[in-house]
């Protein structure tokens, strides 16, 4: 769908709701350098939320839907969690898949738009809780993998069932107590990263969201590495602030203890060969780009 | 043909779907009033009735023309439009007539604004909210204008009416099916003709 598409019926135009009217007015749909920086002069593509004050969940679904390259041809595909409450709030088609099946929608997903839409960029991005994506759905998550599908896959890695009022999951860290695990966990955090890497994935990043500028460049490369050579798997930190006993605004502080050096969020990115050469090539592109439209800026200006 | 009768709730918190009760889809040319094939003709004056008669006569337009994804839908709009208008006109004092969009059919959470739209996951809100008694939906998708209609019979007394551009809506209580720009328009001359005949109804929903 093209943002001219995009448009209110002129006769009916005054009773739509306001955020309806700001989408079609302000939003970034089709803006080619679209960013994390859009946000605050145009139309977010989220509304209101229904997560938790200072939930680092709610800035990471902002950073990323400033950040997708083409809102107006992706497909979001989610799953049950807390991520389920957002996407009714969301301006990009997306589909609620059952607990843990996301990766296996996803695949249909992306096959039957490559058929019905042949010429057309049509991404699809899974984004779904770490119960959904390592848990309940690991096997669906590994064997899209596997089958080199082309989609991205974010997982919100909050290391426990938050929605439900604090259970084990497999990305807990070792020893952790939660409120309905209270012996402890057993054993140690699944290295997903890795698993993504040996199972196929082209580009996969383990990192919290306390940048924005991070998540920008991520979201872009994980997407435009899907669209062409195959699956992607990006791991962000949004900590449940409620089941971890922290406050509204120390959320964005727990990112930032969890992402040094030796923390088990520290910035880790892979990159297969295939993949390095495409952003080599969309970097050159890029630069190319830049250096066209300032050259036509200071030919307007010398007019 | 079946007993049952597609009439104005609160039916009970989950009414049945009037299909499995026996009620069945009028032909082309056909309408259906609470269940009960009709002509066309008598469904215009009986919607044309409602309307005049309700304290709060309200349209809702549904995505299907409130966006214009093509040339139809946006003609579509104008000749809602002109229905509202024509409703304001012929309407008497103490009546409130209202155009509440259905933008979309995401289950909004915390909830709706009741008063400037409303949500096929819980249309009763925005009846309850604006004391609607009698609605029209036009441009609704078949599955979500169901799940409303069925929601509005179980838990509100509004009479509901379905202009469908397929093959119309057991679970309205008035139905009129292959709606277009033409049936619209019928339906504001209808209005207008009896203009002054209906008498409003006393108590509101």
């Amino acid at each position: 769908m093209s943002k001219e598409r995009i448009q209110i019926s002129e006769a009916l135009y005054d009773i739509m709701p306001s955020d309806y009217q700001d989408l079609v007015k302000s939003a970034t749909y089709g803006k080619e350098d679209r960013g994390w920086k859009d946000i605050g002069t145009s139309k977010e593509l989220i509304e209101q939320h229904s997560l938790c004050a200072g939930c680092p969940e709610s800035m990471a679904f902002r950073y990323i839907l400033a950040s997708l390259p083409n809102p107006e041809d992706t497909v979001m595909v989610g799953s049950t969690g807390c991520t389920s409450l957002v996407f009714p709030m969301v301006a990009v088609h997306n589909i609620h898949s059952l607990f843990g099946n996301q990766n296996a929608i996803a695949s249909g997903l992306k096959r039957a738009l490559s058929v019905r839409f042949p010429g057309r960029v049509k991404d699809v991005v899974v984004l779904a809780g770490d119960g959904a994506t390592v848990d309940i759905g690991l096997d669906m998550t590994l064997q899209a993998w596997f089958r080199q599908e082309k989609f991205t896959t974010i997982c919100f890695d909050n290391e426990l069932y938050a929605n439900t009022g604090g259970q084990e999951s497999g990305l807990m860290q070792k020893g952790f107590v939660a409120k309905m695990a209270p012996v402890g966990k057993l054993f140690d955090k699944v290295r997903l990263p890795e698993i993504a890497r040996e199972s196929g994935c082209h580009y996969v990043v383990n990192c919290t969201v306390s940048k924005p500028s991070l998540v920008e460049k991520v979201i872009r490369n994980a997407v435009h590495i899907a669209r062409e050579i195959g699956p992607t798997y990006l791991q962000l930190y949004t900590p449940c602030i409620l089941e971890i006993g922290k406050n509204s605004m120390e959320g964005l502080q727990e990112m930032r203890d969890s992402e040094k050096p030796t923390e088990r969020f520290a910035y880790k990115e892979y990159v297969s060969e295939p993949a390095k050469q495409l952003l080599a090539e969309l970097a050159a592109k890029d630069k190319e780009r830049k250096a066209a439209a300032k050259q036509l800026a200071a030919q307007a200006q010398a007019n | 043909m079946s007993d049952y009768r597609v009439l104005p709730g609160p039916e009970h918190f989950l009414p049945p779907a009037a299909a499995s009760m026996g009620i069945r889809l009028p032909n082309p040319g056909e309408a259906h009033i609470n269940g009960v094939i009709v002509s066309e003709e008598a469904a215009y004056e009986e919607a044309a009735r409602q309307f005049l008669m309700a304290k709060v006569p309200t349209i809702f337009p549904g995505p299907l023309v409130l966006w214009a994804w093509n040339e139809k839908a946006a003609k579509k709009a104008t000749a809602i439009r002109h229905l509202f208008n024509t409703l304001k006109e012929c309407v008497q004092p103490g009546q409130k007539p209202m155009l509440i969009p259905m933008p979309d059919y995401r289950p909004k959470y915390p909830k709706i604004n009741p008063e400037i739209e409303i949500n096929p996951n819980h249309p009763n809100l925005t009846i309850w909210h604006n004391k609607i008694d009698c609605c029209v939906f036009i441009g609704v998708h078949c599955h979500q204008a169901n799940l409303s209609l069925k929601i509005i019979r179980g838990g509100t007394s509004c009479y509901t009416i379905a202009m469908c551009a397929q093959a119309g809506h057991e679970d309205a209580m008035l139905s009129i099916r292959d709606t277009s720009v033409e049936k619209i328009m019928r339906l504001a001359d209808t209005i207008k003709r009896l203009k002054g005949t209906v008498q409003p109804r006393q108590a509101s929903a």
